[in-house]
């Protein structure tokens, strides 16, 4: 039961209160760049959370069982980009033959997974805070795409709205965008502090 | 011989130019957010990664145009990040060794280094398709103007915040700091405002 309530509680924290985009900045790039449409904005964080997911456990378990044991820290980085490099690669060949019309709507977002931020910052962080058990990294890495999934349908939701604004005109596009996530981060760090 | 040698220098000077403001890749091209946000609370860190980026920059840029003849497209974008990873591993050892504060205040930041798209686009825009010098003085107007940008947002942030700058109280005694800029709110927003002035000013030439 006390393992059941701490993923639990793993989860919930890191979609709210360490939400990748409004607290570590990580996925900005995507967050600013696709999420001027709510479907296109979900696409976007599904595919993120399923790689983020897959990359997380492969990680850890290659980290921790691998490089760890044998003394090859030095290798992690260059290990840590192939293996998301590979995941990206993996999910975009299983998805093209088993689920076409899925792979359709993805579109050129998959490949550019493999320079998401947010991927390779949650594997560093993962390995940062010492998670010790395989289970509590698959749960934070589901956790960190939800959260990331959340962002930038938020996001996009509201940029939709705001195409009908009167925006002044040096404002317009990216600055206007940036204003609204500070005060979206402002809304988050509400959460801070809830959990531990 | 002379007219070569200058319409060269031109070339050399436009590139550098480019990098620092025409092209500048915070405000013009908005690459590399992550890191623009992430580390700009305070000057110090802030000038620390734009040293490691300047540093993966000019050592990518040199290794993908040495190899630019050797590359096959289709193994370009991996060829590109494994060189880039594998010298960000080496700025992050050094940092380690040197510098072991800086180092865990960037933490997990120097790494993403690796991701950073400024990196990948001038391999891919200019470095794989120009011959060494060229890419090294890309590189270099690449990366001053990221660090430029990276320090003067977190100059604005520093003494906001904190009314300090490099630690040393530049605001009168009557400041009252502002916390809320040394949160990710207050990078969201500067960086935005900041965005504005120069679409403004930009605007206002033409």
């Amino acid at each position: 039961m006390d393992t059941l309530n701490a993923l639990v509680l793993a989860f919930i924290s890191m979609v709210i209160i360490n939400n990748l985009v409004f607290t570590k900045f990580l996925g900005t790039c995507p967050y600013l760049g696709v999420s001027g449409r709510i479907d296109m904005a979900f696409g976007m964080g599904m595919a993120v959370t399923f790689v983020v997911t897959l990359s997380g456990v492969l990680t850890y378990m290659i980290n921790n069982w691998i490089l760890m044991r044998f003394g090859l820290e030095v290798a992690r980085y260059v290990c840590f980009i192939l293996v998301i490099a590979g995941a990206v690669q993996l999910v975009e060949m299983y998805l093209r033959k088993f689920f076409p019309s899925l792979y359709e709507s993805f579109g050129i977002f998959l490949p550019l997974i493999t320079t998401n931020c947010a991927i390779l910052g949650l594997c560093l962080f993962l390995d940062l805070w010492g998670v010790d058990s395989l289970i509590l990294a698959a749960v934070e890495s589901f956790g960190a795409g939800i959260g990331f999934t959340m962002a930038i349908c938020i996001m996009a939701g509201i940029r939709e709205n705001l195409q009908l604004a009167d925006v002044p005109g040096c404002l317009k596009g990216a600055p206007i965008t940036l204003i609204t996530a500070g005060l979206l981060a402002m809304a988050f760090m509400g959460f801070a502090g809830m959990i531990r | 011989m002379a007219n070569e040698g200058e319409a060269r220098a031109g070339v050399y000077k436009d590139t550098l130019l480019a990098g620092l403001w025409r092209e500048n890749p915070v405000f013009r091209l908005l690459l590399g957010m992550c890191p623009t946000l992430a580390v700009t609370a305070a000057v110090k860190p802030a000038l620390t990664m734009g040293c490691c980026v300047i540093f993966v920059l000019v050592c990518s840029n040199v290794i993908v145009s040495l190899m630019r003849h050797l590359l096959k497209p289709h193994l370009r974008i991996l060829m590109f990040t494994l060189t880039i990873a594998t010298f960000v591993t080496i700025a992050d050892l050094i940092l380690r060794a040197y510098v072991p504060v800086m180092s865990e205040t960037l933490g997990p930041y120097v790494p993403l280094i690796i991701v950073n798209c400024i990196i990948i686009c001038r391999a891919e825009a200019c470095a794989s398709k120009n011959g060494v010098v060229v890419s090294i003085i890309d590189a270099v107007g690449m990366g001053v103007g990221f660090t430029g940008t990276l320090c003067v947002l977190a100059g604005i942030r520093e003494v906001l915040a904190t009314g300090k700058i490099f630690e040393v109280a530049v605001m009168p005694g009557s400041f009252l700091p502002w916390a809320a800029m040394g949160m990710p709110v207050g990078a969201f927003v500067t960086l935005g405002l900041m965005l504005g002035l120069v679409n403004l000013t930009s605007k206002a030439r033409r």
